[in-house]
């Protein structure tokens, strides 16, 4: 198992805990309480009903799809669907807060306890619990850098629907954390609920941090905004542990307080302009009844829940017989995953999931492009996979053949063809060389017979440079042994 | 002929269908006397080009024998619906320029009826008041006022029921949160009927608080009360608190006996406060509906005097949320050249508020805030659940209740806005019905010793307002009330 | 529960209404007269009633997921007493 990364001070180590608080956006063509928009990146106020805008007299009415999501939302995290659930007016002041509430979930949330697995590398698994799921509005946005004097309100975002998923308080590091990031973006992907995608804010994440001395009760937290990637989340939690562990041992206290992560400076600074202490006032909004979940539809969505990571995980260990490893990262993502069955279908998995992994997916790294991004789509890859195994071409020239279908795109086929790739089996041809070779270098073939079987490789060399690396290496390995050490 | 703004809805309906005068005519009538009862200030906005030529439009219809079920009838708005083009302002500073690009559902479905505006009609802003004192454009005079001392008409609705006790309007809409109709009416000598929550759309009224807020007519009859919250009723799926259930004919309910019928009469109502001669219009009431046939029972309400104190907690609760909206960004009033978000904030809302909105967004914040909320806001809500239940148990043995709408009648401009207390007591009949949200009718039943009118109160079961309907014709017509 | 100055003035920024220091007096005590009246509920035994939520007995209702409204963003901004095109504009928040 997995020890979870302690911190040196300077008395003593020191251990982390972390919940995170993740907002993601509910799959949604509408509004959570209006029928306006929800696209990302519409110019100013055009995504904007008379609802979003707070208008006098307008009235919220509930998305019959969000609250399918967060169900199904619910049941991916293991967790519990409650049959009544209650909405509740919000109460603060701010300009992307055109109703001065946000209809958000408090007592009674739509999604109780759960827990998910995460993975901690060499098949390490640990359990996070769930503390809860709920349903609320996003707020608009402001933009400060129009005017020198004023603030732009754009309500565009105002009213989307997003599930706040919030952890326990579980994790003991930053790659735990991570790891918890990372999953939840995938299992919210697999079932569609939210498309996961972090630069767009589509998924945030607020994480909450404080250390203690092993074995020790909780401290005092903070709770840390504006976390784009997981990567940001990562150092801004390694970040603030450093910052506490250094107040407590310099004899401070930490003040509990939101603090804001700088991505550019890699620093949290705390947040002045909220910290006058908040009184939300939430009480049970007045426009909305109380939302009640038969046990009927609470099924049916249980019923009808795609196959999660997890389980695809397992099912590829033992179906194809891959390794956890790489199981694990085929099923990080289902199009990882989608693309691996395509291209496997009818082919060595094991072959296939290898070479994905250190091939395709280096490619796709190196040129920062998604899977559905890749100019090489899975029945293309497949096709180069083919001449592998038939023999055409040796694992090294596909690797060029490859490149070229990446950078340049065209087919396998045609790239083998005119750039006259073919591997070379025929034994009688192969054969003829090598005895050429042999025959051309009597010295260097007494020294090999004499114990320097270094050499071997000299030959295939030799058998490679002549056929410009075209030669098959297994039919050279064997016709090289056999005439070798008649 | 009768003049025309005499004339109660189903007079000038059956007039217009009679061909005996032109909605056109009607309308311009209307405007008239508009004009010259200024001084009542029961309006605060009109629009007599957009109404006549609404009122020209219905005319084509009728004459094209397309006439609809309210063809060409002028219709008196108060302020807190959104008229879609027409300042709606809920009688508050911080909405003065308000002009909504939307239309609430119950005026739009009385224009499709065949409605025609003729105006909006003064309130307490965000109906926060018992006397249309609160209002930004000054105070509403009642028309029962004698020269030398002037009254209130009651309120929030009290534009609306000024304007149609003095026929400045056949009908005029009025919204109740904890008795916003039935007072006003009380004090006019009108009619006016609160529905039961959730059988007439909130969708484009300003909300004051949520839970209580229903519209509903002002008239000089019952019947014209039937007639239009027939057309203001209905499902809408724009409100969530909407409740699906069919609009029984309110008009049949008019007609219908109430022989055999057991009203409850609740002796906690009897307060010391109430003034001897609404106890004895009370107990005229109660002769009337027995000579009627109908059997008199008590009933028991236990916890009505906790009704006001429970309403003083949920209502500011509720409106200092759905009030928090009016802070300068989006629309309404922003005050000027102040130093940064949080100044123009509170400068914006200290300046656009008048005093007693703002005495109640700040109880409904402190009741709702950190450590208060179980002592105040909770314990309300319970309680409000014991006053559900004491109607409900009392109506397991009755089909109404009747009590008094107001424990006095209309009272002089300026003579209880002192203490807010003594101004909030004018509802203590009037909430317990809103806490419950059923449906609640005041029907003008005499008069006080000022010569000033009297209401009587029905309360109904959940969806019942065909009972209120039965028992207030008879009321109606037992009182023979005069209307000015 | 008395409502002294300094809870009126933390109730006051809750609420961003500003009152004015010669106000506050007089306000603490108008409040606190409507609050001491008000207490008068604590004689009700409320130990097993449930708060009520919602006036009707109804579940909520949902709307299907579709696009049918917004795309005005003049009418949206019409009312605005400060806009720049169609954005709303506000005194420069600091974050």
């Amino acid at each position: 198992m997995r020890e979870a990364i302690k911190l040196k001070g300077e008395t003593g180590t020191w251990e982390m805990v972390i919940g995170l608080e993740i907002h993601a956006q509910v799959n949604c063509k509408s509004k959570l309480f209006s029928g306006s928009a929800t696209d990302f990146g519409a110019s100013p106020n055009s995504q904007v009903s008379f609802v979003d805008a707070a208008m006098p007299g307008m009235l919220p009415v509930i998305n019959n799809e969000a609250v399918n999501q967060a169900i199904k939302t619910g049941h991916a995290l293991n967790a519990k669907i409650n049959n009544t659930s209650i909405f509740d007016r919000k109460n603060y002041f701010y300009p992307d807060l055109p109703q001065g509430y946000q209809i958000s979930q408090f007592k009674s949330p739509i999604v109780g306890e759960g827990w998910i697995n995460i993975d901690l590398g060499k098949g390490d698994i640990k359990k996070i619990g769930i503390e809860r799921l709920h349903l609320e509005q996003d707020a608009g946005k402001l933009m400060h850098d129009q005017h020198p004097r004023l603030s732009f309100v754009d309500l565009n975002r105002s009213g989307i629907p997003l599930m706040e998923i919030v952890s326990k308080p579980d994790m003991r590091d930053w790659e735990e954390a991570g790891a918890y990031l990372r999953k939840l973006r995938s299992i919210v992907r697999y079932i569609g609920s939210c498309d996961g995608n972090m630069d767009q804010g589509s998924l945030r994440c607020d994480a909450n941090i404080s250390v203690r001395r092993p074995g020790e009760e909780f401290g005092t937290r903070c709770e840390l905004k504006n976390i784009n990637s997981v990567k940001f989340m990562m150092k801004a939690v390694e970040y603030e542990a450093y910052r506490q562990i250094e107040i407590i041992e310099n004899g401070g206290v930490v003040k509990q307080e939101t603090r804001l992560y700088d991505p550019s400076k890699n620093e949290t600074r705390s947040m002045r302009s909220k910290e006058e202490a908040h009184d939300y006032r939430y009480f049970p909004d007045p426009d909305l009844l109380p939302l009640n979940i038969s046990n009927e539809r609470i099924e049916k969505y249980k019923n009808e829940l795609p196959e999660l990571p997890d389980q695809k995980r397992e099912r590829f260990q033992q179906d194809y017989g891959l390794s956890f490893y790489d199981a694990d990262v085929l099923t990080a993502d289902k199009s990882y995953a989608d693309f691996f069955e395509i291209v496997s279908e009818e082919r060595d998995a094991k072959f296939v999931a290898n070479w994905i992994i250190t091939n395709f997916f280096a490619m796709l790294n190196e040129v920062e492009k998604s899977i559905e991004e890749s100019p090489v789509n899975a029945m293309q890859l497949g096709e180069l996979f083919d001449l592998i195994q038939d023999g055409t071409i040796s694992g090294r020239t596909a690797k060029d053949v490859f490149e070229e279908m990446f950078t340049k795109g065209g087919s396998a086929k045609d790239i083998v063809e005119s750039k006259g790739l073919k591997q070379i089996s025929n034994t009688d041809e192969l054969e003829s060389m090598a005895k050429k070779i042999i025959e051309d270098n009597s010295e260097q073939v007494s020294k090999y017979k004499n114990g320097n079987e270094k050499l071997f490789g000299w030959f295939v060399g030799q058998m490679m440079k002549n056929t410009g690396g075209t030669a098959n290496p297994k039919v050279v390995n064997e016709i090289l042994k056999t005439l070798l050490n008649e | 002929m009768t003049e025309i703004t005499n004339l109660g809805v189903t007079e000038t309906l059956e007039g217009l269908n009679k061909k005996e005068f032109s909605s056109e005519e009607v309308t311009k009538e209307y405007l008239e006397i508009i004009k010259n009862e200024k001084d009542l200030n029961a309006y605060i906005h009109y629009n007599a080009e957009k109404s006549l030529s609404l009122a020209k439009l219905s005319d084509e219809r009728r004459a094209k024998n397309k006439a609809l079920p309210l063809e060409g009838l002028p219709i008196a708005v108060k302020d807190i619906f959104c008229v879609e083009g027409e300042r709606t302002s809920a009688c508050s500073k911080i909405l003065e320029n308000f002009i909504p690009s939307y239309e609430s559902t119950v005026t739009s479905k009385l224009w499709q009826a065949g409605g025609v505006y003729i105006g909006k009609t003064s309130m307490d802003e965000f109906a926060m008041g018992s006397s249309n004192e609160t209002s930004y454009f000054g105070s509403v005079i009642n028309p029962w006022s004698k020269s030398e001392e002037k009254l209130v008409p009651g309120g929030s609705s009290g534009g609306s029921a000024s304007a149609v006790a003095a026929r400045l309007a056949p009908i005029a809409l009025g919204t109740d949160t904890g008795g916003s109709i039935r007072q006003p009416a009380s004090f006019c000598g009108t009619v006016g009927i609160k529905p039961t929550y959730g059988r007439c759309s909130r969708w484009g009224i300003i909300a004051f608080a949520s839970s209580l807020d229903q519209a509903g007519p002002l008239t000089r009859s019952v019947a014209d009360s039937a007639l239009i919250l027939q057309n203001m009723a209905g499902f809408d799926n724009l409100d969530s608190t909407s409740v699906n259930i069919k609009v029984p004919n309110f008009l049949d309910s008019c007609s219908k006996s109430i022989k055999g019928m057991k009203i409850g009469i609740p002796k906690e109502y009897k307060i010391n406060e109430l003034s001897p001669e609404v106890e004895k219009i009370w107990d005229e009431g109660i002769k009337w509906i027995q000579d009627a046939g109908a059997e008199i029972i008590d009933v028991k309400l236990p916890h009505t005097k906790y009704a006001l104190p429970t309403y003083y907690i949920v209502a500011p609760a509720e409106a200092s949320a759905n009030l928090a909206r009016y802070d300068g960004v989006k629309y309404g009033f922003r005050k000027e050249d102040t130093q940064g978000l949080e100044e123009m904030y509170s400068q914006t809302r200290a300046e656009g508020f008048g005093k007693e909105v703002k005495r109640r967004i700040l109880i409904g914040t402190y009741v709702l805030s950190a450590g208060y909320y179980d002592a105040y806001y909770l314990r309300a809500q319970k309680v409000r659940t014991k006053i559900v239940e004491d109607f409900n148990s009392a109506f397991s043995n009755c089909d109404a209740i009747l009590t008094p709408t107001a424990p006095s009648g209309a009272f002089k401009i300026g003579e209880k806005n002192i203490d807010p207390i003594t101004m909030y007591m004018n509802d203590i009949f009037t909430v317990p019905a809103s806490l419950a949200g059923l449906p609640a009718m005041s029907i003008p039943a005499g008069l006080d010793s000022n010569r000033c009118p009297l209401g009587l109160q029905l309360i109904g079961k959940g969806f019942d307002e065909e009972t209120l309907f039965s028992i207030g014709t008879i009321i109606e017509k037992s009182a023979n009330f005069k209307s000015i | 529960m008395s409502l002294d100055k300094s809870t009126l003035e933390r109730v006051a920024y809750l609420a961003r209404i500003k009152i004015e220091d010669s106000e506050i007096e007089n306000i603490t005590a108008e409040l606190n007269n409507i609050m001491k009246w008000i207490e008068e509920l604590n004689e009700v035994d409320v130990e097993n009633t449930k708060p009520m939520t919602g006036v009707s007995n109804e579940s909520l209702r949902e709307r299907k997921d579709e696009v049918n409204d917004g795309g005005y963003s003049d009418k949206i901004v019409s009312n605005a007493p400060e806009k720049i095109d169609n954005s709303f504009t506000v005194p420069k928040v600091i974050e």
